[in-house]
């Protein structure tokens, strides 16, 4: 974070090529409780550059979603303001400015006595789209959500899974293509398993469509998974630390926010990479029916321990040491079901541990259709983590900004008010 | 008994009609108003409370009492049987009405602000659909106990087939007595019969597939 002074009114950040998401920023917001002696949000500035995904995350009651509701005007802010794309939202007309506002809550908020198709046809229909228009934006939402148009658009939500609801609450957001979309710990309410599917689909919609998203969650897993910000809240709304995932595993700025990550910060860091973003070793590849022998050759050769048996449309098949091949006469099409693969969209976590579980200590890559793209070993693995490092000890250039100038009318009321303005950690 | 339906085959029927068309006309008013009094009270837990209490205290005034108290400012007939009538009915639906728009979980109403409904908006398209089938379920408790009530304006000569008990019971032992009485009470039961038949049409017909138990 830097130690920048923020000007009042900042210029809306010029947008990079494709996102269609708005700039955010909370100007020195506060929520007071009549009856509460501590404001729940306290004197919070807080910047959420376009097109990002930014996380909320902190223990519960500390604010993390009366912030968020703040943003959309479910909640008025007591003082301060809000700036969606450089104009102040905070007075205009609240139901207006959330119709432009995607909003997900846990297990999707549908509305039971409404077809799949009208809840999501809720917005665009109170925006007087005409409908044909609706119709086809509701079809194609659907198809983005992965749920087949033709089943689903005239179910209702009680005959769907929850993960199914929560996707279908997610196309309800969207439907009128807004420019910022506010997650209330949208997938708390299903299964692990459920879980990390729509946590996938929502950054591969996430990268197609760049949206500006805010997500409060409890789960720090999820939203180093998730993010590319995160603040971390105390309690009063605190931010305590507001950093990129890399950077938040790897310097946290203080003990609250170590408790916060938990232990594994460094197997943490693996789930941040991918198999695709590291340099794969090359491997000498073979095909059923040739000669062990020639193979064998080619693998001394070029010193590799193993070769790569591929068929004919290029995945893997077995994977034989020297040994192996020096007892083959001629190579068998037998696929070998225990080979240890990992696809080029899995983490360096999930590729570890395929490592692990393998004897040969690497791994092999399969891209499309399963081919085979390369080898991943342990050594791969640690190099990416101390790339990881270093890079992590560079302060971005362009972090956003996130402050408490409420904590300064108690550490600092005596002084001149505006000089004082202190970091959020 | 059948000479005394088929020489008064016309008057039964048109009181029968009457009295039917007392009941649907003042439940009618009468979901309408309990509908309105629960939309301004539920979202207060002590205005939901007062309504309850109403609602409750309201139904231990016996109709005959209130009938006799009404035809001092009304007088006899019509006007009294409708505000008698519309009372005792407004009552069950008023407080299935508050039940029912309480019941709606938080979650949905805080959803349909949340895509940027407005607060009547939620409580056209959202929260009234979804109390819809609790509030038809006492509208069909009230049809089936101002059916007897419509009976009783009959003392303060409301329309209907309460007259028929009346004079019936009015001349015990005379003739015809007992076949007026049968008559007025069998009319009833089948006109209620009829009438809660009509509301579980109503409520296949109104009810929305996704929250048809």
């Amino acid at each position: 974070m830097s130690e920048s002074v923020i000007t009042s009114t900042p210029a809306p950040a010029a947008r990079p090529e494709g996102v269609t998401g708005a700039s955010i920023l909370l100007d020195q917001v506060t929520k007071r409780y009549p009856g509460q002696k501590r404001p729940a949000v306290d004197g919070l500035t807080l910047e959420i550059p376009a097109g990002k995904m930014v996380m909320f995350v902190g223990p519960s009651g500390c604010g993390k979603t009366t912030t968020l509701k703040m943003i959309n005007r479910l909640i008025e802010p007591t003082e301060g303001s809000i700036i969606i794309n450089g104009e102040d939202v905070t007075r205009m007309n609240g139901d207006e400015l959330r119709r432009k506002i995607g909003y997900v809550i846990q297990a999707g908020g549908l509305f039971p006595h409404l077809s799949v198709a009208a809840n999501i046809a809720i917005v665009p229909k109170m925006l007087g789209w005409d409908k044909a228009r609706i119709a086809a934006r509701v079809d194609e939402l659907l198809e983005m959500v992965s749920l087949d148009p033709a089943i689903y658009r005239n179910r209702f939500p009680k005959e769907l899974s929850g993960g199914q609801q929560q996707r279908v609450g997610v196309a309800r957001a969207l439907a009128a293509d807004p420019p910022v979309l506010l997650m209330d710990e949208p997938f708390g309410a299903v299964d692990p398993i459920t879980r990390q599917r729509l946590q996938d689909e929502m950054l591969q919609i996430q990268s197609e469509l760049h949206k500006t998203i805010v997500c409060v969650t409890h789960d720090f897993d999820e939203a180093v998974k998730l993010g590319d910000w995160i603040a971390v809240f105390d309690a009063g709304a605190q931010l305590v630390q507001y950093d990129t995932p890399e950077r938040l595993l790897a310097d946290p700025a203080n003990e609250f926010v170590e408790n916060f990550i938990g232990s594994g910060a460094g197997l943490k860091q693996l789930t941040l990479s991918r198999v695709s973003d590291v340099d794969l070793a090359e491997a000498i590849i073979g095909r059923p029916g040739e000669r062990a022998a020639d193979v064998l050759e080619r693998i001394t050769a070029a010193g590799h321990g193993h070769a790569v048996i591929v068929d004919d449309r290029g995945r893997p098949l077995q994977w034989p040491s020297r040994r192996q091949l020096g007892r083959m006469e001629t190579i068998s099409a037998a696929a070998d079901p225990q080979l240890p693969v990992v696809g080029m969209r899995a983490t360096l976590n999930d590729a570890l541990d395929t490592m692990l579980v393998s004897s040969a200590g690497a791994a092999l890559v399969t891209g499309r259709r399963e081919t085979f793209q390369g080898v991943i070993d342990v050594g791969t693995v640690m190099d990416a983590i101390n790339k990881a490092h270093e890079l992590a000890a560079i302060e971005p250039e362009n972090a956003p900004v996130g402050i408490n100038t409420g904590s300064l009318q108690t550490t600092a009321a005596a002084g001149t008010g505006a000089g004082g303005e202190q970091a959020g950690r | 008994m059948v000479d005394f339906l088929s020489d008064r085959l016309r008057p039964i029927l048109f009181a029968g009609w009457q009295h039917f068309s007392l009941v649907v006309q003042c439940l009618i008013l009468a979901t309408i108003l309990a509908v309105l009094i629960a939309t301004l009270v539920y979202r207060n837990k002590a205005m939901v409370s007062a309504a309850n209490s109403v609602s409750a205290i309201g139904l231990t005034i016996p109709s005959f009492a209130l009938i006799g108290l009404l035809v001092a400012p009304f007088g006899f007939g019509v006007t009294q049987a409708v505000i008698v009538v519309a009372f005792y009915a407004m009552l069950p639906i008023l407080r299935n009405a508050v039940v029912g728009l309480s019941g709606i979980s938080p979650s949905v109403v805080e959803a349909a602000r949340g895509i940027g409904m407005s607060r009547l908006r939620t409580l056209v398209q959202v929260e009234l659909p979804m109390a819809w089938p609790v509030i038809l379920a006492g509208v069909r408790v009230s049809a089936q106990m101002v059916m007897g009530i419509a009976a009783i304006t009959a003392y303060a000569l409301g329309p209907g087939l309460g007259g028929f008990i009346f004079s019936g019971l009015s001349r015990l032992g005379g003739a015809n007595a007992l076949e007026s009485v049968v008559t007025g009470v069998g009319g009833i039961i089948i006109l209620a019969l009829i009438l809660d038949f009509l509301l579980v049409g109503l409520g296949r017909l109104t009810t929305p597939r996704g929250i048809r138990v």
